[in-house]
């Protein structure tokens, strides 16, 4: 049964990496790939370590992914924040589709 | 079952080959780094995953291991590009 | 009588950041024989001398249950706007034409501590469409993949509504 649940959160979560990889080839600007592919490849690893989780049960293995998943979580959602604002300050121009820039005032 | 972990266990391994393509031709360097972000982070899922597989749990150590490094660098590299700027 | 007073807070400080990397350090290794315990105490030591400046100041907030009944509620928000944003990218990404109308907003929001704020930008991140650029003093600036309204006070209570109270509850 735990391991019939755990091969299901595994999946759904190369499902959304699957998705994240897509974006990342598909979009058109650095930003809007940074966003997509933050987004989709942190819940599908965070997924997939939950479902080490209930592979392992309570033992070593187990609470190892359970810490795993907190810090994979805010080291990549930090991570992501400090290179947007890293290519931001770059120079990199908005992708040509963008209607508003309010961020533009402070930096200069 | 264990086959299609296995299965599994290569998609994934595929899809970090993807993000080699983003760092290999991509047009400007952060889009390299945003390559080298998400390959980090994919790095742990097979980790994950090869941990299953073998049923040692000492591998997860190193997938934490490689989140934190994953982490600093990432913040290194993006610290070199507030630092240096296009038309300086 | 003030002085002593401040010390005694600081070294109730160092007391709670000792506790919190000991069970850190026992989740990480599952295992309670002695000399692992005494490895992790004098690890602990050295983590908290040197990390206790970046702490929470007032380490009582720590010790009361209605900030972390607030906590899980504020969890189970935060999971159930996580699973919407994927499904977002999972339309923009897949969608021939790919509906994208990118831009850079500026957003006020009422919190004051600096790790509540670092909760909502961290939150921001992982709804749908938004993620934080910078924080300057009160502002947020937020990059969002699909602009729906320019009037500041639309977007937000479309940003940030979901999240600022309940941070609001378990920080402040």
């Amino acid at each position: 049964m735990n391991n019939m649940i755990s091969l299901i959160l595994i999946t759904i979560g190369i499902i959304f990496n699957l998705l994240g990889c897509i974006g990342i080839i598909r979009l058109p600007d650095t930003y809007n790939r940074l966003q997509a592919a933050t987004k989709a490849v942190t819940l599908g690893c965070c997924s997939i370590l939950l479902g080490v989780v209930f592979h392992f049960g309570l033992s070593d293995a187990g609470t190892k992914a359970l810490v795993a998943i907190p810090l994979l979580f805010f080291g990549s959602t930090v991570a992501a924040h400090a290179l947007i604002r890293g290519t931001y300050h770059f120079g990199i121009k908005l992708g040509g589709k963008s209607v508003k820039d309010d961020y533009k005032d402070v930096v200069k | 079952m264990n086959n299609w972990l296995n299965i599994l266990l290569y998609v994934q391994i595929g899809l970090s080959v993807i993000c080699l393509y983003r760092i290999i031709r991509g047009p400007s360097i952060p889009d390299r780094m945003v390559g080298v972000d998400i390959f980090g982070i994919l790095v742990v899922g097979v980790c994950a995953i090869i941990s299953i597989q073998t049923e040692r749990s000492f591998i997860l150590d190193i997938g934490i291991a490689w989140i934190i490094l994953s982490f600093i660098g990432t913040l290194t590299l993006a610290k070199y590009l507030t630092g240096k700027k296009l038309n300086e | 009588m003030k002085r002593n007073n401040g010390e005694r807070a600081k070294g109730r400080r160092y007391v709670a950041v000792f506790i919190l990397s000991v069970i850190f350090w026992l989740l990480l290794t599952f295992d309670f024989t002695v000399p692992n315990l005494i490895v992790g105490a004098i690890a602990s030591i050295i983590t908290s001398l040197a990390f206790t400046r970046f702490f929470v100041k007032n380490v009582y907030k720590l010790l009361q249950p209605k900030r972390y009944f607030w906590f899980i509620v504020y969890l189970v928000v935060f999971i159930w706007e996580c699973l919407k944003a994927n499904l977002d990218v999972a339309y923009r990404v897949l969608h021939p034409a790919m509906p994208i109308r990118p831009g850079i907003v500026k957003v006020k929001t009422s919190l004051k501590s600096d790790l509540a704020k670092m909760l909502l930008a961290n939150s921001i991140t992982m709804t749908p469409g938004t993620i934080t650029v910078d924080i300057i003093d009160d502002y947020l600036y937020i990059h969002w993949i699909y602009i729906k309204s320019e009037d500041p006070e639309v977007y937000t209570g479309i940003i940030t509504g979901a999240f600022e109270k309940y941070i609001k509850r378990i920080i402040e």
